[in-house]
């Protein structure tokens, strides 16, 4: 339905992690409620297989429906994607998603930095980008990009992260505009109109 | 229009001047390329080569018919593995290659091969069928650079305990490391491999069919096409398919959208579909 494109709200929430990350978007996608005009895009370093049990794990969280991303796929508000495994995840100007399997960056396909970047040429102020908990600084960059372009650039309170390191890197760039815990995510997730 | 490549970052009306300039003067038409990923190998370059201005790089391109190769070799994506998705490989070895065991010359087309490690891989899977010797497997690439690459079949020594334990789950029975000889870091593959392979120059945006073939495998190519010139290329390999014959794309594609979607069948699960009409 024409009135649900993303392109047309531009309103993109996206958030990306590493080790440690999924504990939280379990406890936080439970948050989606009814109410969302935001699309979620999820970007998380996984093992590259193809048969991960990932979506279903998140989709029993979510009252969203969970997918992982197609190539030329729309983006709809209400949904939320997946970051395939082995794939990096870009966002085209016509509010559709690509894949793209180019060289991996900081040795991550999917890399949270190629999507974020991504993520703020297209949508420029109107992302609000997440980085979790992770063990490597992939995401940091990405921030500083969304931050430039006039997005949001969040990061979880590394004292609450299993692994601090990424949110901590981000800080220590000054690539974050808010820091969060998980239960203001939460809370975010629930009230973001 | 602006002239610098501010923070490296090409504005979209200077990349359509750029692809314009490639099509007009060299023939290369990537407009049907997708943006998002092309734009993001342009940066990439035009950061790689510390080109200060986007003026400088289209002057470069202009002027400098080496440097184009390079450019074209930078924007197009090369990256590839052997037994790359193992269960697609097996499928191949289970559920294709036996019903072209019947053909008395099986024709298999590779599109977009790179750098060639997914051609080696099938020859590997004929060669233990024992059906290699009555293949022709044409392998192209718009790259002529990757091709020579492929021809050599010369990989990093590195990549082969992955390659090799994808081989392993992709089915094989052997021990991997009879298909090539090490010298020093890298992997020499095996001369009886490389007999049945023919390599040749072709891109999918402008040529047309030069064959027929039972098998055609298009593997994380099209993902970078927008959907009217993947729509081309799905016709072309439905010119170039035998009735009855297979192609096989990479693990996020899909011919369900394309024209042809309704003369094609999904074998199982993996990408593989078979020309019913």
């Amino acid at each position: 339905m024409a009135q649900n494109k993303v392109a047309e709200r531009k309103r993109l929430v996206i958030i990306g992690g590493s080790a440690g990350s999924l504990e939280v978007l379990l406890q936080v996608l439970p948050g989606l409620g009814a109410r969302g005009h935001f699309a979620l895009v999820i970007v998380l370093h996984r093992k590259s297989s193809t048969e991960s049990p990932l979506v279903d794990l998140l989709a029993s969280r979510s009252c969203w429906p969970v997918q992982e991303a197609e190539e030329k796929q729309e983006m709809l508000k209400g949904h939320v994607y997946l970051a395939p495994a082995d794939y990096h995840l870009l966002f085209e100007a016509d509010g559709t998603l690509a894949l793209d399997d180019s060289e991996k960056v900081n040795f991550s396909r999917p890399s949270i930095d190629v999507s974020f970047e991504s993520a703020a040429e297209v949508y420029g102020s109107d992302v609000v980008a997440v980085l979790l908990s992770g063990a490597n600084a992939d995401g940091v960059a990405g921030l500083q990009r969304i931050e430039a372009s006039g997005g949001l650039a969040w990061v979880q309170d590394p004292s609450s992260a299993a692994v601090a390191y990424m949110p901590a890197e981000a800080i220590r760039a000054g690539a974050f505009s808010r820091i969060l815990s998980v239960e203001e995510l939460f809370g975010f997730l629930k009230n973001h109109p | 229009m602006s002239s610098s490549l501010e923070q490296g970052r090409i504005h979209d009306d200077e990349l359509e001047v750029l692809l314009g300039d490639l099509a007009a003067q060299y023939g290369y038409d990537f407009t049907g390329y997708s943006r998002a990923s092309l734009k993001r190998r342009v940066n990439r370059l035009s950061s790689l080569d510390k080109f200060p201005s986007f003026a400088e790089l289209r002057y470069r391109l202009r002027h400098d018919s080496a440097y184009l190769r390079r450019f074209v070799e930078e924007i197009t994506v090369n990256v590839t593995e052997m037994f790359r998705d193992p269960s697609f490989y097996q499928a191949l070895r289970q559920d294709v290659f036996p019903v072209l065991a019947t053909y008395p010359l099986i024709r298999i087309w590779h599109a977009g091969c790179a750098t060639g490690e997914e051609v080696y891989s099938t020859a590997i899977i004929l060669q233990e069928l024992s059906l290699l010797h009555k293949t022709l497997i044409y392998a192209t690439d718009i790259n002529p650079a990757v091709l020579e690459v492929a021809r050599k079949g010369i990989f990093p020594l590195a990549h082969m305990r992955q390659y090799s334990s994808n081989y392993l789950e992709a089915g094989g029975r052997n021990d991997f490391s009879a298909y090539y000889t090490a010298h020093y870091d890298h992997a020499k593959m095996e001369e009886s491999l490389k007999a049945r392979m023919i390599f040749a120059a072709h891109n999918l945006v402008s040529d047309h069919s030069f064959n027929e073939f039972q098998l055609i495998l298009c593997r994380n190519v099209l993902i970078y096409f927008d959907k009217l010139l993947q729509d081309r290329v799905f016709r072309l390999f439905d010119e170039s398919l035998e009735k009855l014959g297979f192609i096989g794309l990479g693990a996020k594609e899909t011919l369900r959208f394309s024209p042809v979607a309704s003369q094609y069948q999904q074998q199982g699960k993996e990408k593989i579909w078979r020309k019913i009409k």
